[in-house]
Order: structure tokens, then sequence, then C-alpha cells
């Protein structure tokens, strides 16, 4: 196997997810699966190979530093699960 | 009105219905309302729209049978058209398949439907698809599976339209919806086109805006139309590219009239056949298809050269690391604050594992995992990196092939659809569907599927033609040398209607029994 369970229980906290315990099972099963599948490209020979950034060679466009939208804060909230005076609230994080 | 049927208006071309509407041989109002009814006689058994939207489509109908009234008639005026719930659309619910985003209702509308909107088309409603577009099948959408409108011959288990654009193809090949938008990261166009006998064209990357679709993996998402014919693909697309400064992607030229692409002679142009795609274990349905086309091309005049792309293999692997990396990162914002779905944990950290635990399905969480664990410390290097270099490799293969050829002919699936639950148990054999389509992701290429002929079972197969970048005027222009050879494309038999056929429908929505899943989505759209 590639990745423990272990592995699987950090990777799941970074990203935020909460994994039962048999969840976190069949997911080290099915990583380790994938993991070793995609190893197949240790095969190719990329010494000197640049990475691809773009898929176009193409100069990032740039525009003035202004503001182009705003005052729209009923619009901003209007999809939260919880908002107070066009404000986001979530739990406490600071003692 | 016009003496049509609601079935002979449904099986309309868009081609076909925008010269009528100018003719005013046809309404907006009556061709809309016959897909309304469409849809509701048949949306219980194929789950291809997850949100319909009648009255919008009533009202759009009117404004567009004014403007056609006037001569003043836009594109696409009066089309009605489906849309993928990927693409925001203001005020429709707007979920890309999975809980996670609830009941969202966005405040703006994507550029690609906005372009469509004032080209005068008519929105139906949102089409069902794979969660975030993660999939192949259309299965791992969070409102169960769409069903494909084809069946084997003599049987009836339900198939799967392919994925993610699931609900794009099969509400275009029931004739539900005259054409649909659609996206495609890995081959989510042009898989579930070739699987129900559809039209599904990925455009260059950045030929299209990106802004205002749920986002997947961004340097490989390209939206694209799902139509019934080559004409109707060229049409769509001609609307909905354009240049968006909204999209620091988007590409900076002007769209050509793809349109007038079309019935120009291949005589001379260079189609090259990879080697590499003749896969080992290929059926010989398959490979006769890939046959059949080589061969309508030669009679066309083109000329046929074999090529080598040597990295095709590495496409899907390199593939499982960029996309799932790239969606880790764009999926870290569904985390139950300023949209969407929110589960109460012990603190913030909790409430966040919670709601990402609750809101996304199996599929999700495998690729957020493996892209989290491709990025994290120690492996950036080794995979990400590793896959971009890659990447690089299968581009300069297409490089060095289009010096020869001016096009390139493939098969577009390794197989005509498949049962719903037949491969959903083992995720490398379900990403192995996109065998043939990722590398053109990859390299960034237009790419299109054309139906081309059928499997033994009676099941529609496609072939795959991919061009240079921002060449698709030669791809459509190629494509409509198999759509011609492959004869007018057939409709599959409408066994959704039980006894009563088509023509039989009836014909103004309000007598048709409405289907329960359009009439609780319309309610919450509106």
């Amino acid at each position: 196997m590639k990745v423990d369970e272990a592995t699987v229980r950090h990777v799941a906290r970074l990203a935020r997810i909460k994994v039962s315990g048999q969840e976190a099972q069949s997911l080290q099963r099915e990583l380790s699966a994938i993991l070793d599948w995609v190893e197949q490209l240790d095969a190719v020979d990329t010494n000197g190979v640049e990475p691809m950034t773009r898929v176009e060679a193409m100069a990032l466009p740039q525009r003035s530093d202004a503001v182009t939208d705003g005052g729209i804060p009923d619009q901003i909230v209007k999809n939260a699960p919880l908002t107070e005076d066009h404000f986001f609230v979530v739990p406490k994080v600071v003692e | 009105m016009s003496d049509l049927t609601p079935s002979d208006l449904t099986g309309l071309t868009i081609a076909e219905a925008r010269d009528r509407l100018r003719k005013k041989e046809i309404t907006a109002r009556e061709l809309t309302e016959a897909h309304i009814a469409a849809i509701e006689a048949a949306n219980d058994a194929l789950n291809a729209f997850v949100v319909a939207t009648p009255d919008k489509a009533l009202d759009m109908a009117k404004a567009s049978d004014a403007r056609l009234a006037k001569g003043q008639g836009l594109p696409l005026d009066g089309l009605p058209l489906g849309i993928k719930d990927l693409f925001c659309t203001r005020d429709v619910r707007t979920t890309a398949g999975s809980a996670i985003l609830d009941d969202f209702k966005p405040v703006y509308e994507s550029t690609v439907t906005q372009n469509l909107w004032d080209a005068g088309a008519v929105m139906l409603g949102k089409l069902n698809m794979d969660e975030f577009a993660m999939g192949s099948s259309n299965e791992t959408s969070h409102f169960k599976p769409c069903v494909n409108p084809w069946r084997a011959d003599g049987s009836s288990k339900p198939l799967v339209p392919g994925g993610s654009s699931g609900g794009s193809a099969s509400a275009v090949a029931a004739r539900i919806a005259m054409a649909a938008t659609a996206s495609d990261t890995g081959g989510s166009i042009r898989q579930p086109a070739a699987f129900t006998g559809t039209v599904g064209i990925k455009p260059t990357y950045g030929r299209c805006s990106r802004w205002g679709i749920v986002a997947f993996a961004s340097s490989l998402d390209q939206a694209g139309p799902i139509t019934r014919t080559v004409r109707d693909a060229a049409i769509m697309l001609g609307q909905m590219a354009s240049h968006d400064p909204k999209d620091s992607t988007s590409a900076d030229r002007p769209v050509p009239d793809y349109e007038a692409a079309l019935g120009k002679s291949v005589k001379g142009l260079r189609i090259g056949i990879p080697k590499e795609y003749r896969i080992e274990g290929m059926s010989a349905e398959i490979e006769a298809l890939w046959q059949q086309g080589i061969d309508w091309f030669k009679a066309a005049g083109a000329e046929i050269r074999e090529i080598s792309l040597p990295h095709t293999k590495y496409a899907l692997p390199a593939y499982y690391i960029v996309a799932p990396a790239e969606a880790s990162s764009n999926l870290a914002r569904y985390d139950g604050v300023r949209y969407g779905l929110r589960v109460n944990g012990r603190d913030i950290t909790s409430m966040y594992e919670e709601t990402r635990s609750e809101g996304f399905g199996a599929e999700v969480k495998r690729r957020i995992l493996i892209g989290t664990y491709v990025l994290s410390a120690g492996y950036y290097d080794a995979y990400y990196i590793k896959a971009q270099k890659v990447r690089t490799l299968i581009r300069q293969d297409f490089e060095r092939a289009y010096q020869e050829v001016d096009a390139i002919l493939t098969p577009a699936t390794p197989s005509p659809a498949f049962g719903i639950g037949e491969k959903s148990g083992d995720p490398i054999e379900m990403y192995l569907n996109d065998i043939f389509t990722v590398t053109v992701n990859m390299a960034g290429l237009p790419g299109i599927s054309v139906p081309a002929g059928f499997s033994k079972q009676g099941l529609p197969l496609g072939l795959q033609l991919i061009g240079r970048p921002f060449d698709e005027e030669t791809v459509l222009r190629a494509a409509q040398v198999i759509e011609d050879a492959a004869g007018p494309a057939r409709r599959p038999d409408a066994w959704w209607l039980g006894s009563t056929s088509a023509a039989d429908a009836p014909k103004s929505p309000k007598a048709a029994k409405p289907a329960k899943m359009a009439k609780a989505a319309a309610k919450k759209s509106s």
C-alpha cells in the first residue's frame, strides 16, 4: 500500500474533510491504487523539460488597479447560511 | 401557428428552426411549448433536467417573437436550450450536481450563458451532471444518475449517457432541448456526445470564457456545445465563444464565422492517424469504426498519414495528478461560510470538516484527497511538477504532428454506453473512458466527437477529430465529412412515452402531466 491510514487521516485533515474509520480504510485502498497507477510516469524522461504553465504562450493581461464594482453587500451575503448586518457569521475563532 | 406537430418541432435542428423562425413559419412560443411538454413527458424517465424553468422560457420566447415579428431576429432568437448545471445562471439554482451548493442562486450570469441570452436563445432549465464534473457516467450526481435515451436493441436495461455532461447529451439526443451547453475537462463533452449519438465540440482552451462556470481544474476546463448536427455545433460555438476580460486566460482574438467554414472541400486535407491510439485490447467494433472513418476521408479526397504521438499513454495518469490537484485548490472555497451548505461543529475547523464531509460525494472527496496529497509538502515536485512536464511532452507530440497533418482522427471512446452501476466499483476502470479524449485537454487543443455509426447492439459510436490550436474551423469542416458519410442522425425510440408515440404527445404543456422533478424544480427556481 502506497499510503497508510494515518496518511489518509493527515491528508483529510489538511483538506478539512472528516472521514469515518470505514471511509479511511476504503480511501486508503483507492488512493493507493490511483497512486500506484500514476507511478508509470516515472518511466518518462523529463530531464530538461519545462513544466507546462500555459496552454498557449500569452502575456497575462493587465488592467489599471481601479475599483470596477462594489456597493452590493446584499448580493454578496445573499447565499450565505448565516449573516448579520452584511457580515458572514462563523463560530468564534479567538478567545 | 404552423402545421408541425410537437414532435416535428422538437426534431428540428437549430439551423432549420432558426430559418423557419425567420421566415415566420413557426413561432418561438410554439417551439418552446413543444419542448416544455417534451421535458414533462420525458424527465421522470431520463432525469436530464434538475431544474426546469418553463415560465422563464415562455417569457424569453415572447421577447424573441416580438423581435422576430419586427424582422429584428438575433442569431439564436427563439431557440430553446438546456444549460449544464455548472454554468451560473442568475436567480436560478446552480449546484454543479453537488449537495454542497445546496440552494445556491447566483446573483450573476456566466459569460457563456449571457452570450447565449444576448443572442436571443431561450433557457429551458438546468441539466444534470456528475458532481463538480467529476465522472464519466453522470452517476456521481447528487441528483441521481441521468439516463441515456438510447437502449441496446431488444433491451430495457438503463444505460449511462456518459459524463460529466450527461444531462446535456441525454436532453439533446432525446429531443427535449435543441442544443445544450456543456464543459470538458478530460472528455466531458465528447464522451457523452459519443454515447448518445450527438455532436460535441470542446474548443481550444481560452476560446470560451470560464467566468461564472463552477471551476473544476482551471488549466483544463473549457465550455462547448452539444448538438445534433455539426452545423448546429458551429452555430452554437460561434455564440458561446468570446473574449472576456473577466477570464485572464480568455483568448483575445476574433471569433470566426464557424458556420461559413462548413461545406468547404477537404480535398488535400492531411488527416493524421496516431498509431499509439491502437490500444491493446481495442474492440473490433471500434477498430472497424475508425477504419470506416479513414475510408470516408480518403473518398472525400483527404490524404491519410500515419503519425506518432509517443506520450499518449502517459496523458491519463498525468491528468489524474493535474486535475485533482487543481480541484483540491478550487474546491477549498466550499466551507459553509459564504454560500451553500453549512453543518455546525464544535468549533470553526469542525464546522468546515462536517460541512465538507456531508456536502461532497465519494468521488469528489477521493479527488480532493488525491490532489491534497500530491500537492502536500515533499510530494509537489514528484507528482505535480512531473505531471506538468509530461504535459509539455504531450503538447510537443502534437506540435510535431501538426507539421505533417492538418487534423487528427481517432475513436472518441473505447466502447459504447454501458449500464448504470456497471463500472462504478473501480475508479480507474471508470477513468479509462477518457483515454482518447484526455490528451486533447492536456494539450489545450480543440476536439470534436461526431456520430459515426452504431455498435452491434444498436448503440451510437463516435469518432473524434483533433485540430490545431484555435483551428476549430478545420475541425468542424472535417467533422462534416463524417456526418455526411454516416447519414442523417437517428432519433432514439421514445420508450419513455410508453405506448404513445412521440407524435401523439400533448400539444399544450398544460395538458401534459407534469413530471414531478420538473414541477418541484420549477417551484424552487421561481
